[in-house]
């Protein structure tokens, strides 16, 4: 497990999947708070739970910057920190958000959207009318590494989720440079059913294998 | 003593009444995530979930809960037969791209012409957090807010225009409140129902806007 987090440096972009206490990577993030890489940039859905989930990250003061839908309230340590005015916070619609990264993962480097026109998501975004609609125009969204969580996966790092553990893990590892997937267990490749593989190998670059910790 | 208004529960009743079957819908924080309990039993509805699930069904049995089978409030759920997993990315084509046919928000303002604020009150503590508001609000094929028509300090929560942070502007087509049933109209706000007990006039009063209104405006049923 630390062996997979060892080259994340101080300053570096990482993204973590995860929504409503399913799916994160919860090993891993506990992997990155022992390394102790500071000053991250982090992109994710909320801001940790307690100490649960990102929390532990903003307990130990090694997160400078946040991408996010919905902080949330349990997030003890960020909302400190925030109102201290002592970390930094976009706030995105939650659909906005993914769309961003799976426009990154796509090649696409901005697209016109109808959601925030008018709200304070607007601000100093460029607006267009198009076919009598106004629309505003949100930046494709990268990082330098993804942390995700997956179900299983085969040698290769294809993967496979459970029921609604899914939501942010695969879109992500589509948009970092290294994707770092935290799974149940690995299999042989080729026993999993090509039919029902969510991610295929191309975008996972590193496996860890560990049991999953829930934070209900 | 002033007349009792309808419940939290009873908008959400009253709300429910709006579901036509055979829709996909989602449900909100709040009131809207009572609705689920008052489905006319000869209404079939499809309950979408913003973190993944098509076909969500009620709060898992004691002794049956899932943490990997959460809705987006965390809260363990299981499933109907014909529900469907699939990524956020996914979730929000739904939403943004006006797939679903019904949406029901929890509201803190709703404007004469349909804005919806909802996510942030100016001044609170925190963050805040907009999670799937602004998207659901934004391509939802029918928006109903479901509120209470005043805040508890009094104040008037349906105003001409929004001071709190917008969710969407021109969004929101039915709000339904312990006091009213009213449909957001291009001619403006029309009152639609009053609570029992309710005159139109005690509705206008607790309300900023006009309300366009004419001879008997019928009671708030809660069953068809």
């Amino acid at each position: 497990m630390d062996l997979a987090v060892a080259d994340i440096p101080d300053g570096a972009t990482v993204m973590f999947g995860g929504f409503g206490g399913a799916g994160f990577p919860n090993n891993l993030i506990q992997g990155l708070a022992r390394r102790g890489a500071r000053n991250l940039s982090v992109i994710s859905n909320n801001c940790g739970t307690g100490d649960g989930e990102l929390g532990i990250l903003f307990k130990n003061r090694q997160i400078r910057h946040v991408v996010a839908a919905f902080p949330g309230p349990g997030a003890t340590y960020f909302q400190q920190q925030f109102d201290a005015g002592e970390v930094e916070l976009e706030l995105v619609p939650q659909g906005i958000l993914c769309e961003r990264m799976r426009a990154f993962g796509a090649g696409i480097p901005a697209f016109y959207s109808p959601v925030g026109v008018g709200t304070d998501v607007a601000k100093g975004k460029e607006e267009r009318v198009i076919r009598g609609k106004r629309y505003i125009l949100e930046q494709a969204l990268g990082a330098d590494y993804a942390f995700i969580k997956a179900q299983r996966a085969d040698r290769m790092g294809n993967l496979v989720y459970r029921k609604a553990a899914r939501n942010f893990n695969p879109i992500m590892a589509t948009a970092a440079k290294i994707t770092i997937v935290e799974v149940d267990e690995v299999v042989e490749t080729g026993t999993l059913d090509p039919e029902t593989i969510v991610t295929p190998s191309i975008f996972v670059h590193r496996i860890v294998v560990a049991k999953g910790i829930h934070n209900a | 003593m002033p007349k009792a208004r309808m419940t939290r529960e009873q908008i959400a009743e009253r709300a429910a009444l709006e579901l036509p079957d055979g829709a996909y819908v989602n449900l909100g924080w709040g009131i809207p995530n009572l609705i689920a309990a008052y489905v006319p039993k000869d209404v079939v509805v499809y309950f979408h979930s913003e973190n993944g699930i098509l076909g969500m069904g009620p709060r898992a049995k004691a002794g049956e809960e899932d943490y990997d089978l959460v809705d987006a409030m965390k809260v363990p759920v299981s499933l109907v037969p014909g529900a469907a997993y699939f990524s956020q990315v996914d979730a929000h084509v739904m939403t943004r791209g006006g797939h679903l046919d019904i949406c029901i928000l929890g509201g803190l303002q709703v404007s004469e012409r349909g804005d919806l604020a909802n996510w942030r009150v100016p001044g609170a503590k925190g963050a805040g957090g907009i999670g799937g508001a602004m998207d659901i609000s934004v391509g939802a094929q029918k928006l109903i807010v479901t509120m209470e028509h005043n805040a508890k300090d009094g104040h008037r929560k349906i105003v001409k225009a929004c001071s709190y942070p917008l969710t969407a502007i021109e969004c929101v087509n039915t709000i339904v409140t312990d006091l009213a049933v009213i449909d957001v109209t291009a001619e403006g706000l029309v009152l639609r129902e009053v609570a029992s007990g309710f005159t139109p006039e005690e509705v206008q009063q607790q309300t900023e806007p006009k309300l366009w209104y004419g001879g008997k405006v019928p009671e708030m049923a809660l069953r068809k």
